[in-house]
């Protein structure tokens, strides 16, 4: 293997010893040296994205490198910078936290690279081993993170119960790709489309095989029915972790579902579909009604989280070049106005795990309006109300289900959406409307300097996609020179 | 692209918001008497700078004028298109008026929080100038939805005892209207470009495009099976806002707890939004499945008329009957439209200003006792024209342009509209009759209880007349109504274009088109009503 393939890997390699340095610095510097650790997790986040840009963009069109394992073409790309952005806003959130709570920070920087690096391979795999790596990679390394804050029980918990469910959905998806291998034999993604285009099958083992996988893969997007672990490992996790876990692997396991579904699997669409169009409905009915009891903000963003991931779903179930930008765009919106709305979450929450109930939130337009403000954007975006990114998201994802004719699976989506706005609006009206005693609450906005960065940055991303679309969807569109994929 | 004086309208959109973020961010709030003279300042500018187009619209020119045309989202045919007809200028020059209005009849009622209610008193005028003047439809959708934000801090923040409920109700109501309108405008945009292959749609293949005026000429080209289901989604969305019986049940809820002022932009202006939606694109867009569905519209215009002018008549709080007769008043509105003809439609447009000058009118009017005694009962009352003998005057002169008298605004409109009814069907203008009598019932039952007979109750006694400010939130108005009632010729001058593209629009539809779609359980009965009015309509 010539070593000039290796040169679009820098990133990767960089990466890998960047969390080795972080974790042996965090046992040599312990607690003190959580604020230098932070910064060097940061900056080593920045210069792989300046790697990624210098060695990791495709010269023109898209090329694999490492024997077949990865492709390096703009939709890894697009992918890769997303998750670099979350990683960056999540350590920035984290810091502050992990100071006030008294935990350590190198495992911590640690494990959120180890976590990137396995995202960055879903990002550009296309082999089904490479892909499986790369989840396993990031999954194992979010398990540790959700159960970080180890004398809290419920932290025990939720990575308990993630752990567990996660293993068996990566059991599951395993056993689809060697039922896949088993009747087409190869894992190579372009080989399993060139197979598929030449001999369309439609023998049993094969199906079992693709609707195994994808029921793998919805378990990773938390799309319902396979949503259960989701609420709990949310709810549990530190806050920072959970703002971590519900946009970066998911955004991630988007990227890896399209690789697969809408790429190789493209040929079979007509026998996927359904499974997905089904999952997709379910998830935005069910996801959307569930948030609308919950009392605890972190899983009632939990559930919000879930409901998105069936607008998302939307787009794959298109199956269409349309379809497959819109996920990229919706994943783009969704990354930062989720971790925004986490970000004042983390603000708000002050010791053990208060700060978290909606009654917390009581008057907060007039102890801090500009941090009322930016939740009301956030909350909006969420909504999915213009003149927000969330609007011009979800724009996209129905115009594609409508454009390929899913015109009801549409309209479950915007009635679902307006559900959602009167969970989102609970905080909006204990924030702004509720006055007299029942506005005082115990909860204090923290002073955290570095995790009101990330709140304003999300709060500036999201208006300015709303604001100005135009150059954010050019390139979600320019994800779209994907191998295997078009 | 740019027209003559297109900066105007781009002025007249973003002043207001220029203005809310000037208070937010260098005005303090416990400055309140800065933050009332930054307000008025501003709407009062936004009003000067409306009047313009008035003078300006060219009544033979070019249909849509003052156009700025910007690529927004060019890779999906999204532009930043605005531009007006004399039907938008009309509501253009209502809204920064009634916007003004709003400001300065605020300035005692509202005593708390003050930085934050002009802030989105501001908001609320982007987005419903924004409305009027997008010719995009994304850009519209965005202006239509901007609206409903502030709208709810408005009655959530400073309404009655039921606000909060009242509030999330209208933001729900509106919002679901509008998501399916957003689906209709997406089914649209796909026929006109690349089509909806799984579902055997093809598409006409265009660029695609959600410019209105580009979609306007391929509106006859749009099968009507197709046209029956969009204009379904837009008719959800436009029937809640406008409100149609029988969506109107978050209308009397919204109003009640709003403050005065809320009240006044929502029945003077976001009311007015949904007729608005119906005749600048349901009618030409639709043109086959607006003739089809006359009838059922007709049915559930004279429900409203008469169904909320008898629920007025019930009414023991004098707001809730301004409400209520909001929801008879629309009901003429969409009859007048639905006529589908000339007389008909200058009628409804005219009344549509009609009725944001004289509710609104009758808001600031209830609201001002409001403020003087915290009871809006009719029957705490009684007498009061004793006491306050302008205020007693002006209430008069409003109730009789509401009631439509000969020589105030009320009377020009709903004669055309019983006109427009008359022609289409004789007993749509025998319904309308009847609910212009039952009209005059309850506003001339109401007046006489609150202001003639003794003046019994002790707190009356005591009542405070109009001062000079609380007059000019009325005068204007009272001139206005004048004015449309003696002279309505320049307003419906100004209209005539888009009275004429309309009509000409629906002439295109072609009324001889099988009706392949299913038709609903609740439209079988009228359904040959459609094929009449259709082939009325043919000949």
């Amino acid at each position: 293997m010539p070593l000039e393939q290796f040169v679009p890997f820098i990133p990767e390699i960089f990466l890998a010893i960047a969390s080795f340095v972080l974790l042996v610095g965090g046992i040599g510097l312990g607690r003190r040296g959580m604020r230098p650790l932070a910064l060097g997790a940061v900056g080593s986040l920045v210069v792989t994205g300046i790697l990624v840009w210098l060695f990791g963009r495709p010269a023109g069109e898209p090329e694999v490198i490492l024997g077949g394992m990865l492709a390096i073409d703009t939709f890894a790309v697009f992918f890769k910078l997303l998750v670099l952005a979350s990683a960056i806003l999540t350590i920035m959130l984290a810091t502050g936290f992990l100071e006030r709570f008294r935990y350590g920070g190198g495992e911590f920087f640690a494990l959120i690279l180890t976590a990137t690096l396995g995202m960055f391979v879903m990002a550009s795999g296309v082999n089904l081993v490479s892909l499986y790596v790369g989840l396993e990679l990031m999954a194992l390394s979010s398990y540790v993170l959700v159960g970080y804050c180890k004398l809290e029980v419920k932290s025990n918990e939720g990575a308990v119960k993630y752990f567990v469910l996660g293993a068996m959905s990566s059991g599951i998806l395993l056993y689809g790709i060697s039922l896949v291998y088993g009747s087409l034999g190869t894992l190579d993604l372009m080989e399993i489309k060139t197979a598929l285009v030449a001999a369309p099958q439609d023998n049993l083992v094969l199906m079992l095989g693709i609707v195994l996988m994808a029921f793998g893969m919805l378990f990773k997007v938390a799309a319902v029915p396979f949503h259960v672990w989701s609420p709990d490992a949310y709810e549990g996790a530190p806050t920072p972790v959970t703002a971590f876990i519900s946009v970066a692997p998911k955004a991630a396991a988007f990227a890896m579902f399209l690789r697969i579904f809408a790429g190789a699997f493209s040929p079979e669409i007509d026998h996927w579909r359904s499974v997905i169009w089904l999952a997709a409905a379910m998830t935005m009915i069910f996801g959307n009604i569930a948030a609308l009891s919950q009392d605890n903000v972190k899983r009632m963003l939990a559930y919000s989280s879930i409901a998105h991931a069936g607008y998302a779903l939307m787009g794959v179930v298109a199956g269409t070049a349309y379809g497959t930008w819109s996920v990229l765009m919706y994943m783009l919106v969704y990354t930062f106005m989720n971790i925004g709305a986490f970000g004042l979450v983390v603000l708000l929450e002050t010791r053990g795990y208060a700060g978290e109930t909606v009654k917390d939130w009581a008057g907060l337009s007039k102890k801090a309006p500009a941090a009322a403000a930016g939740m009301l954007i956030l909350l909006l975006a969420l909504a999915g109300i213009p003149p927000t990114g969330g609007f011009m998201s979800k724009l996209y994802v129905f115009a594609a289900a409508i454009n390929a004719g899913y015109i009801w699976l549409a309209v479950i989506g915007v009635l679902m959406s307006a559900v959602s706005l009167y969970y989102y609006f609970r905080i909006v009206v204990q924030m702004y409307l509720v006055e007299g005693e029942e506005a005082e609450s115990g909860a204090e906005l923290v002073r955290d300097r570095w995790a009101e960065g990330v709140v304003l940055v999300s709060v500036l991303v999201v208006m300015a996609i709303g604001v100005y679309p135009a150059p954010f969807v050019g390139w979600a569109q320019g994800g779209l020179n994907a191998l295997g994929l078009m | 692209m740019e027209t003559q004086y297109a900066y105007l309208l781009n002025l007249i959109c973003f002043v207001p918001l220029v203005g809310a973020l000037f208070i937010v961010f260098f005005l303090d709030k416990e400055n309140s008497r800065a933050i009332k003279m930054t307000a008025t300042v501003v709407a009062g500018l936004d009003f000067v700078l409306s009047l313009p187009l008035w003078f300006l619209y060219k009544t033979d020119g070019a249909e849509f004028q003052f156009v700025t045309k910007l690529d927004w989202i060019p890779s999906v045919g999204v532009q930043y298109f605005f531009g007006v007809d004399g039907f938008s200028v009309l509501l253009i020059l209502l809204t920064t008026l009634l916007g003004l209005i709003a400001v300065y009849s605020s300035f005692t009622a509202i005593a708390h929080r003050e930085k934050e209610y002009y802030v989105f008193l501001l908001l609320l005028q982007v987005g419903m100038l924004g409305v009027f003047c997008s010719l995009d439809f994304i850009l519209f959708y965005v202006f239509w939805e901007v609206m409903l934000v502030p709208m709810y801090f408005l009655i959530g923040v400073w309404g009655g005892p039921r606000k909060l409920y009242a509030a999330i109700k209208f933001f729900l109501f509106t919002l679901v209207g509008s998501v399916l309108m957003l689906i209709g405008i997406l089914a649209l945009y796909f026929y006109n470009s690349d089509g909806m292959a799984a579902i055997g749609l093809p598409g006409l293949g265009n660029a695609p495009t959600f410019s209105i005026p580009s979609l306007y000429e391929i509106a006859p080209q749009v099968p009507p099976e197709l046209q029956f289901w969009i204009f379904l989604a837009f008719f959800v969305g436009f029937a809640i806002k406008v409100p149609m019986f029988p969506f109107h049940t978050w209308l009397p809820d919204a109003h009640v707890e709003a403050p005065t002022a809320g009240s006044v932009i929502l029945a003077g202006v976001l009311l007015k939004m949904g007729t608005y939606g119906f005749i600048r694109l349901s009618l030409p867009l639709l043109p086959d499945a607006t003739i089809k569905a006359v009838g059922w519209i007709g049915w559930l215009s004279i429900v409203a008329i008469i169904y909320g002018a008898l629920v007025a008549m019930a009414q023991k709080d004098m707001k809730k009957l301004v409400a209520y007769s909001s929801v008879s008043h629309m009901g003429f509105i969409t009859l007048g439209m639905f006529a589908l003809n000339e007389a008909g439609l200058r009628g409804s447009i005219l009344q549509m200003l009609n009725h944001g000058i004289s509710t609104g009118a009758l808001f600031l009017l209830v609201g001002l006792i409001y403020e003087r005694r915290h009871n809006r009962m009719i029957s705490e009352y009684g007498g009061i024209a004793k006491v306050m003998p302008i205020y007693a005057m002006f209430f008069l002169v409003i109730t009789l342009s509401s009631i439509g008298l000969p020589t105030l605004n009320g009377f020009i409109g709903e004669f055309l509209i019983l006109i427009g009814a008359f022609a289409h069907k004789w007993w749509w203008a025998l319904f309308a009759t009847s609910g212009i009598v039952l009209g005059a019932g309850y506003m001339l039952w109401m007046y006489q209880r609150v202001f003639f007979g003794e003046l019994s109750n002790e707190k009356n006694k005591g009542l405070k007349d109009l001062n000079l400010r609380e007059q000019w939130t009325i005068i204007p108005l009272i001139i206005l109504a004048f004015w449309i009632g003696l002279y309505p010729k320049p307003f419906l001058d100004r209209m005539a274009p888009t009275v004429d593209r309309v009509m000409e629009r629906v002439a295109t539809a072609r009324p001889e088109a099988a009706l392949p779609m299913v038709v609903h359980v609740s439209a079988v009965d009228q359904h040959e009503e459609h094929d009449e009015a259709a082939t009325e309509h043919g000949e």
